[in-house]
């Protein structure tokens, strides 16, 4: 075995940079053991009153229920469904968008305005809307998912994409290339980090409107389970609830994130 | 005398704002002849880049005929600021490479086949037998981020040359360049343009470089441009190399006579420049 001073430079780099993760990942796990920890403590001896802060045990007791009746894999796969199809629909609808705005600079001039007040307004406002227009259900809830991203993302995506090189651009166009080989060859390709950048909001973003649709429109789903919990003082299916939203959307972020390294990877 | 490759009557050109019009070019004329190396050298500002894009087709003139091989080429819209496809038959260098950094050097090099729809296998044998010829076929894998400034050039120059085009526009291909890369990837452009018989038109500020490399230079005004002289360049020398050249004789006369030309610009007032 090595001695600390046969090291060579470069090994001790690695060596201390294997410790600092090393280190991070164990600070990270250790607060949440003290959390849960402190949790469970304090409701068992009194603290805080378990009814309405649930325990650790509790959240796992109602978690493994509702895998055992199910009702944990239809609640979360019909709010994942939900997310992924806003996502890609709002994946879609801002690319298009931006490409329109991108093509035609009267256009986006005259839009503006009306972009920038509807990613202002607070989306949740609409919710109540979409239930009248379309009723109660899954296409309300997509519309309340894909209505939260939209707006915002349209507006990233074309301001990536007008600040593509002008001179890449010119490029094209001096090898013969039109306004089309300019999109594709340098406006989209060298707006993937852009694209990435602005799927990692969205999937969080799609996320946060299929809850508030299921608030008010769903009778399956999460976020049908934290409003009827709450309703019928149901805290323990609450808190499992938010859990379960932790990390689905933790597993959706790093899901884009893979895709984001497998991108620059290629690079 | 032969009809000329290039030739440009009268041109005109000016800048619109809302602070009003500039007017970048006034009435150039001058003509190429097939085979010649010309540089185009004046004050900073003055319209080089302007007149490069008005012959190559991205912008249209205000007034004035640009005649290619005897006959007009299809304009570029009238519209100020849009830039239209070049024509096909000219080649473009920018300052900069612009190597697509998601692209290998191969797929770099054969854009302008992939947008003229020109795939072709003896296209593409060509392009394999270009990077040959100058080095990078080892390097066809790689990223531009992964090879030097001078290499990113000639892929460039590739890029340009694969397209056949009969004349070849270099606006500045150098001035990115450090001093020592400039002075060889200058000399390995010079002679690729030489060896491929290829009409060029240079722009650059380096006056030692448009002497060196230069069958003949002109010298453009300041703004509003015009062609203030024609300077055909003759260097006594065996070795016509571009870094040979330096050595010549005549090479600080020629230097000199640009120079007293340039600075008699920059002394000078600004004819017009303002709104109208």
């Amino acid at each position: 075995m090595k001695t600390t001073d046969s090291l060579s430079f470069q090994e001790k780099y690695e060596r201390d940079h294997r410790r600092h993760h090393r280190m991070v990942l164990l600070a990270r796990t250790f607060i949440l053991i003290i959390f849960l920890l402190l949790w469970e403590g304090s409701t068992r001896m009194g603290y805080v009153d378990s009814f309405f802060f649930s325990s650790p045990s509790q959240v796992l007791m109602c978690f493994l229920g509702m895998v055992k009746d199910y009702s944990f894999f239809t609640n979360t796969g019909i709010t994942l469904l939900e997310t992924i199809a806003s996502f890609l629909l709002v994946l879609l609808i801002s690319m298009l968008s931006a490409t329109l705005l991108w093509h035609s600079q009267k256009c986006s001039e005259i839009l503006e305005p009306y972009l920038v007040v509807l990613n202002s307004l607070p989306k949740s406002a609409l919710a109540p809307l979409f239930i009248v227009w379309l009723g109660t259900g899954i296409n309300t809830i997509i519309v309340a998912g894909i209505s939260v991203a939209v707006f915002g993302s349209v507006i990233n995506l074309y301001t990536g994409f007008r600040q593509a090189d002008e001179e890449k651009i010119k490029l094209i166009y001096t090898l013969g290339g039109n306004k089309r080989d300019a999109f594709f060859k340098v406006v989209l390709p060298g707006s993937v980090p852009t694209i990435l950048s602005n799927m990692k909001v969205n999937i969080g973003l799609a996320l946060v409107g299929v809850i508030i649709g299921e608030f008010l429109a769903a009778r399956r789903g999460l976020g049908y389970l934290i409003i009827y919990g709450s309703q019928v003082f149901r805290l323990n299916m609450v808190i499992t609830s938010v859990i379960i939203l932790c990390v689905i959307a933790m597993g959706l972020y790093e899901g884009i994130q893979m895709l984001e390294r497998c991108y620059q990877n290629r690079l | 005398m032969d009809q000329p490759l290039l030739e440009l009557k009268d041109i005109c050109y000016s800048y619109h704002s809302l602070e009003g019009e500039t007017i970048a070019l006034s009435h150039i004329s001058f003509q190429i002849q097939k085979g010649e190396f010309t540089a185009i050298v004046g004050p900073s500002g003055c319209g080089k880049s302007t007149l490069l894009s008005i012959i190559a087709g991205l912008i249209a003139p205000e007034s004035g005929e640009i005649i290619f091989h005897g006959d007009s080429p299809p304009q570029a819209a009238q519209q100020p600021c849009t830039l239209t496809p070049s024509c096909p038959r000219i080649g473009y260098m920018l300052q900069h490479d612009h190597l697509f950094e998601w692209r290998t050097i191969y797929q770099n090099v054969i854009l302008g086949l992939e947008i003229n729809h020109m795939l072709t296998p003896e296209r593409l044998g060509r392009v394999t037998q270009l990077l040959k010829d100058y080095d990078l076929y080892k390097f066809r894998d790689k990223k531009p981020g992964e090879l030097s400034g001078g290499m990113k050039q000639r892929a460039a120059l590739i890029r340009t040359l694969v397209l056949e085009p009969e004349l070849l526009l270099l606006d500045e291909p150098f001035s990115a360049l450090d001093y020592q890369t400039r002075l060889s990837v200058s000399s390995d452009i010079c002679s690729i343009i030489r060896s491929t018989g290829k009409t060029a038109l240079l722009i650059t500020h380096d006056l030692s470089e448009a002497i060196s490399l230069a069958g003949r230079i002109l010298v453009l005004s300041k703004r509003p441009a015009t062609v203030k002289c024609d300077i055909p360049v003759r260097l006594t020398l065996t070795d016509d190399s571009p870094l040979a050249s330096r050595n010549a004789p005549e090479f600080k006369d020629y230097f000199n006579q640009l120079w007293k030309e340039i600075s008699d610009e920059n002394h000078r007032q600004p004819e017009f420049s303002g709104k109208i």
